[in-house]
């Protein structure tokens, strides 16, 4: 499906539509409120930027560096080249660990690769220990959104899903008593299950060391209490230096959630052979089209993407739509640049077009990812593809020999005013499409360049 | 100083009106005004819409058009910020080219243009021009400065209003749920006039409230700044 065809149940379902302008717009204000205080902030907008750009343009070196670091401190790492490649590795590891379930601590890489579903073809249950990705798991729907996977859902619905799937009864909508079921059904999970997956925000190839941010400690959970931790992350998290970390999480605590500093931040390097903390950790480097991206000298800068959803938040078609619409891992402004790239310009062809290019991604980007300028660049390589709506190119070019010629252009100035459309009559398609909600303008009776020629010239 | 006008495709065809005020004004403060007739179109929308080689011919010819020009002038931001911001990488160059209102407020230093407008307006701050070309305050310092006028409020101004060029047909509703907001905003307001500095923008925004018959106009800022009624 296309974006314009998926985002029109979207646009048509009010519930879900003030779900999302509610939630879109309490996230707006706490970032600019926050962002607000930090006087330096567009200087260390620009220094996220050169951090990650530095780690990308040495990619290959700060890779081996971040392997011989994570195995001098007792850790494994395993090289998945793609999404089949992550998913066999983390299914032997579970395995071979003894054990047919795992906790997960909210991955974006692991929704990219389908974990949960080919860990189950693999016969091993994954039990997400996120409280949205728990609301999620259970509705068996998909996330919406980044960092709120379940912004879609208001306290009602889930209210009415725990009920009918956690075996809850009575509970009221209140967040507080909703938090405090779910906490019931997963602390169970915590102290029985011997192996957890999670993501990474940052690796750190100078020690080693894998940084993780979340809100509810589910995360902190996870990684400390199995004795077997497994890591899955994209290629593109490791940052050269410790100190980094310095930098890269204030930008995303206040980009993404808009506080000063995320309530939980774990670090951890390798495994411990004192039992405080899993004694196994298995880190899996995941590329999956990530090279490719980052060959592409527009389209890299994609990559530099720390997952804080800010665009999402700001950008006037996600609050609109929601994150289902873009039919992706990734949904928002930054799904629109980095899904086609990783997952096929083909699948997602919809998807660069699904913006005005109205900036506001870019403005808050706190790692500085031109958005606009790589959809553009995307138009074009979905136009190079073949991949554009039919008879745009004829239509395109059609026009273009008109602007490159005076007399061509004064000519159809003349045809627009007689209410012809001559060369553009395949221009009828799109008249139609705006003429769904809005009047055309009426041509006048004289051109400027008519009116300058007689009066002024 | 001498100014070259860029008109701008859509100007030209259809909203001579705003042309005309912008030379108005333009001469108003002491410019002097051509009309250099070989221009036709910047290349915005072959840009925007994934057709480079084409936007770069456009622009080629566009430069060629406007050769020798120590200043040119247009009433587009969107227009003024594809030329200012892509034709760099796209043809090697930049014009020396303003919108309207930078030109007015930061080169020549006025703020006052002598204008009067005897209407309540709202003013919507055109992304191009918020984002991309940044034109700050401009505008709405201009505005500050026209007589009788009644400047209200508009909820969300900064919000786009929907329209993204080819957006507004490739994605007709989403577009449309964007321009239902913004329209519902400017109904808010209780103004009687919605002002931009991009025409295409007001396109969008005035074929929507013509729709509904809302009986609120669309008048470009340059009109507004040229009227002296």
């Amino acid at each position: 499906m296309s974006f314009p065809t998926a985002a029109k149940s979207a646009l048509a379902n009010p519930q879900l539509r003030h779900n999302l302008a509610r939630a879109t717009r309490t996230i707006r204000a706490r970032r600019a409120a926050v962002v607000s205080e930090v006087a330096d902030w567009e200087r260390q907008r620009e220094a996220g930027a050169a951090i990650k750009d530095a780690a990308l343009l040495d990619l290959d070196r700060q890779l081996e560096r971040l392997e011989a670091a994570v195995q001098a401190a007792g850790g494994s790492v395993h090289w998945a080249p793609d999404a089949a490649a992550a998913t066999a590795i983390i299914a032997r590891l579970v395995r071979a660990a003894g054990s047919t379930e795992a906790i997960k601590v909210k991955s974006m890489a692991s929704e990219e690769i389908g974990l949960d579903e080919a860990l189950a073809a693999a016969g091993i249950t994954a039990h997400e220990t996120d409280l949205a990705e728990l609301i999620v798991q259970l509705g068996d729907d998909r996330p919406s959104h980044i960092l709120v996977p379940a912004i879609h859902r208001n306290r009602v619905e889930i209210r009415d899903l725990f009920e009918a799937k956690l075996g809850e009864r009575g509970l009221s909508p209140e967040p507080r008593e909703l938090a405090a079921a779910a906490r019931r059904h997963l602390r169970e999970r915590f102290l029985s299950v011997g192996v957890g997956i999670s993501g990474a925000n940052f690796a750190v190839a100078e020690t080693g060391a894998v940084c993780l941010v979340e809100s509810e400690g589910n995360g902190r959970m996870c990684t400390t209490l199995p004795h077997t931790l497994i890591t899955l992350m994209g290629i593109e998290k490791v940052v050269p230096r410790f100190a980094d970390l310095a930098t890269m999480l204030p930008l995303l605590a206040r980009s993404a959630t808009g506080e000063r500093m995320n309530p939980y931040t774990s670090l951890w390097t390798g495994a411990r052979e004192d039992g405080d903390g899993p004694r196994d950790f298995h880190l899996v480097l995941l590329d999956n089209g990530r090279t490719d991206v980052l060959a592409d000298a527009v389209g890299r800068q994609s990559l530099r993407c720390i997952r804080c959803s800010a665009c999402l938040n700001v950008c006037p078609v996600y609050e609109r739509t929601g994150g289902h619409a873009y039919e992706s891992t990734y949904p928002g402004p930054i799904g629109a640049i980095l899904s086609p790239q990783l997952s096929g310009m083909r699948e997602h062809a919809s998807l660069p077009a699904a913006s005005t290019l109205c900036g506001a991604c870019y403005e808050v980007c706190p790692v500085k990812i031109d958005i606009p300028a790589v959809l553009v660049h995307l138009r074009a390589r979905v136009v190079a593809g073949g991949q554009a709506p039919r008879g745009e190119g004829a239509a395109m070019r059609a026009l273009a020999r008109i602007l490159l010629s005076r007399r061509g252009y004064e000519a159809a100035q003349r045809a627009a005013r007689h209410g012809e459309l001559g060369p553009g009559q395949r221009l009828l398609g799109p008249l139609a499409a705006w003429t769904v909600s809005r009047e055309l303008p009426q041509a006048p009776a004289q051109s400027f360049r008519g009116w300058w020629h007689e009066h002024r010239a | 100083m001498r100014v070259a006008l860029f008109i701008t495709c859509l100007n030209d065809t259809f909203f001579p009106a705003t042309g005309r005020a912008t030379v108005e004004v333009l001469e108003r403060v002491g410019c002097t005004v051509s009309f250099p007739r070989e221009q036709t179109c910047c290349g915005q929308m072959h840009l925007n819409t994934g057709y480079p080689a084409e936007a770069a011919r456009l622009a080629r010819r566009q430069l060629r058009a406007l050769a020798g020009a120590e200043a040119i002038v247009t009433p587009s931001a969107s227009c003024a910020a594809t030329m200012r911001e892509h034709y760099p990488e796209l043809v090697g160059e930049a014009p020396p080219v303003h919108d309207l209102c930078s030109f007015l407020v930061s080169e020549l230093g006025v703020e006052d243009v002598g204008a009067r407008f005897p209407h309540s307006v709202a003013y919507h701050p055109t992304c191009h021009s918020l984002r991309s070309l940044q034109l700050g305050d401009a505008p709405s310092r201009l505005l500050g400065k026209v007589r009788e006028i009644d400047l209200l409020e508009l909820a969300e101004a900064d919000s786009c209003c929907g329209f993204g060029g080819t957006f507004a047909v490739k994605n007709a509703d989403v577009s449309t749920a964007m321009l239902t907001d913004k329209i519902g905003h400017l109904l808010n307001s209780g103004a009687e006039v919605c002002t931009a500095v991009d025409n295409s923008c007001l396109m969008h925004i005035g074929g929507g409230l013509r729709r509904l018959r809302a009986g609120v106009r669309t008048v470009h800022l340059a009109e507004i700044l040229a009227a002296q009624g």
